[in-house]
């Protein structure tokens, strides 16, 4: 096909570099330089895609971000396939594969369009109204049947190939837009010594002054596009200044700190892309930002003024003098303002066929007499009241204005064209300054929100500042950077500009019309389908809040974040209300700016890099016998050791038995170690324990259960009196870090007169723990030398010993009742301290055992497992655990709080055992138990918080919290589960060895 | 995100800190003598102003030391780091 509407030159294209692309699978050619939107525009392509509600054609309607319509899916089906991807904004390269996303089954021929048919019955709120009820109907018919026809485009079915990447970046100033008051301030920030960045979202420089060829505009008896490329060139020699092409601020956070996506290959293609890096996400912190990030033109909201064809009068010209690219061969322009004159003359100096209508009465500017003298027609204070046309506007139908704007009047007039321009006025981009905690204020003349206050140290420039014309830009932007930056060089104190504009607009957010507004169709938001009788609609219903507004007629609320139709939206509700439109306030600016891929929020922290894995010593010993890993926060600890094919319930009950009848060894590396020194460290865990500390002896241990100050169970683990001043704290696995913060926390704020020093040594030491009968006789071979007497290395007591000269800690303490040694080496050592007790075990049978078996071990017993069979809603009392609760001590943490009403209550959650009448039937955990199935609703009496089938016992076990269940000790609850409901009888939760005498056997 | 001058090692992101929760609450010194409401007072009850607030913030990933700072929740502004046991400068 070839490029009909390619018939102008143009310096920005590279004319010698020709692309082919596919477009819904058809074969078009472009320029390298060219997006995809002026490319197709070059090959006469409007049509892109259907509307989301009513799926009528929508064509492309502007050049930028802001663009509603024009969103494609990008790089056909294999996993580099990205949906939304705004035309606008996507660069062509050779090879590129798009296609229209919101048009099933074709762009062509929609059925969906059935509904632009049938569209008085969807107002505002329909699908609320609609489909959510009956309910169940949602997730069969109603839900897959909207998401099919409304394709919201696809994504990829399998992982991102591509490269991201994170970076930091630090400046003195920070310029956020390239167009002409972000390089003048560039360029004063950089002369004045300044670290500076500049960033653009653009593949070049120059706003659109770059492409301002007319006369009217000058800069110092210059054309303004030609003093501006010298400074482009001027600056790109400038020392301290960095420029960021393709990069796009998505969001300004407080503090000056913010997050630009910098594209560095969306624009080449797959061959050039391979394995290099695709994004990267810029994690600003500037001393001073300077925003200059521009302003987006105003639609007009009038009668259907959503074909393919009607674009922003702005973008048309910028298609043309950028593009070099004509939308059209018979132009309208439909203005209220005198910028839209800049597209009739340059549409008219390439020799196109224009006619301007304003709704204006006239307009005394030399840039209007530049038009009138070019012989254009200009239909003063007219509007259109109606357009034709389906896949490509065809003419529009005009009235002239009465007196005081509210209405039309007289005879209708047809006008053919085929290419519709439009313009509003103009919108400041003020998204970032509002996310950096600015706030706006509302200036009435040209009903535009502007930058007012800021927090941090920031200005705004430029037309998003407001300015609009290019003497107020330039002046404005010279005199605050330079108050801004203190500057004292500054090159443009004597720049003359001529501007040939007349500011005056005449803003009505809602045209007149002829039909009465039921019977029109003014689109706002051309993304989501809403109207301007949507909004009243939703009014009328009794919304007021903008943001309301918003959601109930899902303005604002596309892709596009509703960035051309917000404004009108807010104006519409003034109008209605009889609201002054500045106490209205704007909806919430939240980041990012534009869509943001997940590759670029995640960066390299994908798969292994996703967080941080903790291996313990013996991790590799685990890996070559086959173990099983679970994950235990960050640390992957040995799940179960299948042998032979054995599952893992067949791993576990092996592992179990053979540790009560001989020797299992544990790898217990990952438990919490904290070291405890100074002088005051006996009392300090007496604060922090619930049991005493003072009277442990030296080379004794002790359990300690460790409470929030509300009274709830916190964390626990054995502790070890090393020395006189000198304790080994163990916490669980998972805790480690937060009682390591929440003691230090104690200490530093509340007991800063406490001499206490921690110290985390988790990882500086590995520990085995041997457990069984035979594990006494395996120490004595490791420590031939250490006495393991039991009336002098009796139950809760340690040694220090030494392994070939290595210095070891040895704690006679048990997690699985059984008899048991913890042996701590130096990390370094921990891999061949585990061969050695395997070696020396191996005549006992020594097993291995994971984390399952050691659960089910100490469930015979009744030990819990903090965060397991408690949730931060239990108290010791109600783990029937009175006994480690000291009543002699005045305070410890948490004491007071087990003395409120609600703690001392007896009908609380407490722990129990659960023994099923089928011996054989094993609970599920977190099943819930009841007493009455038959009462409804069921009263939810606990639910299972451990469970097995114990081997040493031959029959199933569970531990639960049950209301009352102190009480209940002998009788009968439910457990019901989905296909059946299992009796169980509540029993004390010690099942195996309650006197304790396997300890010391 | 803010910077946080911590009085230790000075100006760091806010991603190193982690927050404490207002100031100034001292825990009583005898709860045993308090009233359930007087004890609930201390545990639960929390100004959360908007405007300048006195809290505590940790250097979690520094010198893990708590210190006090002077925040405006309204805009985030931070007004002044004092150690902990300082008392609160005037802003
Ligand atoms: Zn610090």
């Amino acid at each position: 096909m070839s490029e009909n509407f390619r018939s102008i030159e143009t310096k920005f294209l590279d004319k010698t570099n020709r692309i082919s692309f596919k477009y819904n699978g058809k074969k078009y050619y472009g320029y390298k330089g060219d997006t995809l939107a002026s490319a197709l525009l070059s090959n006469g392509v409007h049509l892109i895609g259907r509307s989301f509600k009513y799926h009528r054609p929508r064509g492309i309607m502007t050049c930028g971000s802001e663009e509603p319509n024009a969103i494609v899916q990008i790089g056909g089906n294999g996993s580099f396939t990205e949906p939304n991807v705004r035309a606008t904004e996507q660069e062509i390269y050779e090879g590129l594969e798009a296609s229209s996303q919101n048009c099933w089954p074709s762009v062509e021929f929609d059925i969906g369009g059935i509904n632009n048919l049938i569209s008085p019955v969807i107002p505002a709120g329909f699908y609320y109204k609609t489909f959510m009820w009956p309910k169940k109907l949602w997730y069969s018919l109603y839900e897959p049947a909207i998401r099919l026809s409304a394709g919201l485009g696809k994504s990829p079915t399998q992982p991102d190939p591509e490269l991201y990447d994170h970076n930091h970046l630090h400046c003195d100033v920070l310029i956020v837009g390239g167009g002409i008051s972000g390089i003048i301030a560039a360029s004063i920030s950089a002369d004045n010594g300044n670290n500076t960045v500049l960033i653009d979202d653009k593949n070049s420089l120059g706003g659109s002054t770059i492409y301002q060829n007319d006369e009217n505009f000058k800069i110092n008896d210059e054309i303004s596009s030609t003093w501006l490329d010298k400074k482009i060139k001027e600056l790109k020699k400038k020392q301290n200044l960095t420029i960021k092409h393709r990069t796009s601020v998505a969001a300004f956070h407080g503090y000056n700190y913010l997050l630009a996506r910098e594209s560095l290959a969306d624009h080449k293609s797959l061959d050039e892309r391979l394995n290099k890096l695709r994004q990267r996400l810029w994690k600003i912190r500037a001393k001073k930002v300077i925003l200059a990030t521009g302003a987006i033109e105003r639609p007009l909201i009038f009668n259907n003024n959503d074909r393919p064809g009607v674009m922003l009068a702005n973008s048309v010209k910028k298609y043309i003098d950028f593009f070099g690219v004509k939308c059209g061969n018979k132009n309208i322009i439909f203005t209220n303002n005198d910028s839209a004159y800049e597209t009739a003359i340059s549409l008219n100096k390439k020799g196109i066929e224009v006619v301007v209508i304003d709704i204006r009465k006239n307009s005394s500017s030399t840039l209007v007499q530049t038009t009138k003298d070019a012989g254009i027609k200009i239909y003063w204070n007219h509007a259109i009241v109606n357009t034709s046309g389906y896949r490509r506007i065809k003419s529009i139908q005009i009235m002239e204005m009465s007196e005081d704007g509210t209405n039309v009047v007289g005879k209708k007039t047809s006008l053919l064209c085929d290419s519709l321009s439009i313009s509003g006025g103009w919108t400041p981009m003020v998204h970032l300054f509002t996310q950096s905690g600015g706030k706006l204020k509302f200036r009435d003349a040209d009903q535009v929100f502007l930058p007012n206050t800021v927090i941090s140290d920031q200005i705004s420039i430029g037309s998003c500042n407001g300015d609009f014309e290019l003497d107020d830009v330039i002046k404005n932007t010279i005199s605050e950077c330079k108050n801004f930056l203190s500057a004292s060089v500054i090159d443009y104190d004597l720049l003359k500009v001529s501007c040939p504009k007349q500011k005056e607009s005449k803003n009505i957010w809602l045209l007149p019309n002829n039909k009465p507004l039921g019977k029109t169709k003014p689109f706002l938001d051309f993304q989501n389908d809403s109207t301007a009788k949507d909004i009243k609609l939703a009014m009328r219903e009794g919304f007021k809040s903008i943001e309301h507004v918003k959601r109930y007629t899902t303005t604002g609320m596309g892709t596009d974040q509703g960035k051309l139709a917000n404004m009108h939206a807010l104006g519409i509700i003034s109008e209605t209300a009889g609201v002054k439109m500045g106490s209205l306030g704007t909806t919430t600016f939240r980041p990012p700016y534009t869509p943001l891929t997940f590759g670029t929020i995640v960066g390299r922290n994908v798969g292994t890099f996703f967080d941080i894995t903790r291996k313990t010593p013996m991790h590799d010993w685990h890996k070559d016998h086959k173990a099983q890993f679970e994950n235990v926060g960050q640390w992957k600890r040995a799940w179960y050791y299948p042998k032979d094919g054995e599952n893992m319930y067949q791993a576990v009950q092996r592992e179990s038995k053979a540790a009560r009848e001989s020797a299992g060894i544990l790898d217990a590396s990952t438990l919490g170690k904290i070291d405890i020194k100074g002088t005051d460290a006996s009392e300090f865990l007496n604060r922090v324990y619930t049991n005493a500390w003072s009277k442990l002896g030296i080379s004794k241990c002790r359990y300690g259960l460790m409470l929030n100050e509300d009274g709830m169970v916190y964390d626990d683990g054995v502790t070890t009196r090393l020395g006189e001043n000198h304790y080994l704290m163990t916490t669980t696995t998972g805790g480690a870090a937060n009682v390591l913060s929440k003691l230090e926390d104690y200490l530093q704020t509340e007991w800063p007169e406490l001499d206490v020093w921690l110290t985390s040594v988790t990882d500086h030491f590995a520990t085995a723990s041997i457990c069984g009968p035979n594990s006494k006789n395996i120490l004595k071979k490791l420590f031939p030398n250490l006495d393991f007497n039991d009336e002098n290395f009796p139950h809760m007591s340690f040694k220090n010993a030494e392994m070939d000269g290595i210095n070891c800690r040895i704690m006679r303490i048990s997690f699985t009742g059984e008899h048991s040694y913890e042996i701590n080496i130096e990390s370094k050592y921990g891999k061949s301290l585990w061969e050695k007790c395997m070696d020396a075990g191996k005549e006992f049978n020594i097993t291995p055992y994971g984390t399952e078996t050691m659960h089910l071990l100490r469930a015979e017993k009744g030990f819990i497992i903090v965060g397991q069979d408690t949730d931060g809603t239990m108290t010791p009392i109600d783990l029937q655990m009175d006994w480690i609760v000291s009543k002699k001590k005045y305070d410890f943490i948490g004491k007071r709080s087990l003395y409120r009403s609600d703690t001392m209550r007896e009908d609380r959650k407490q722990l129990v055992g659960l023994l099923t009448d089928n011996p054989k039937e094993i609970l599920e955990e977190g099943a819930q138990i009841v007493k009455n199935e038959k009462k409804q609703p069921i009263e939810m009496l606990g639910h299972v918080t451990s469970s097995y089938f114990s081997p040493n016992l031959n029959k199933s076990i569970a531990l639960a919290v049950v209301k009352n269940g102190k009480k209940l000790k002998g009788q009968k609850l439910l457990v019901p589960m989905k296909d059946k409901t299992i009796n169980v009888t509540v029993s004390d939760f010690i099942f195996f060895d309650s006197k304790n005498e396997r300890l010391n056997a | 995100m803010f910077i946080i001058n911590c009085p230790f090692c000075g100006e760091r992101d806010q991603s190193e800190f982690s927050a404490g929760g207002e100031a100034h609450i001292v825990r009583p010194k005898q709860p045993t003598e308090l009233s359930d409401d007087e004890w609930a007072d201390f545990l639960f009850m929390r100004k959360n102003i908007k405007g300048i607030q006195f809290e505590r913030w940790n250097h979690a990933h520094g010198c893990r030391k708590w210190f006090n700072v002077i925040r405006d929740t309204s805009n985030d502004k931070i007004h002044a780091v004092y150690k902990m046991g300082e008392k609160p400068p005037s802003i």
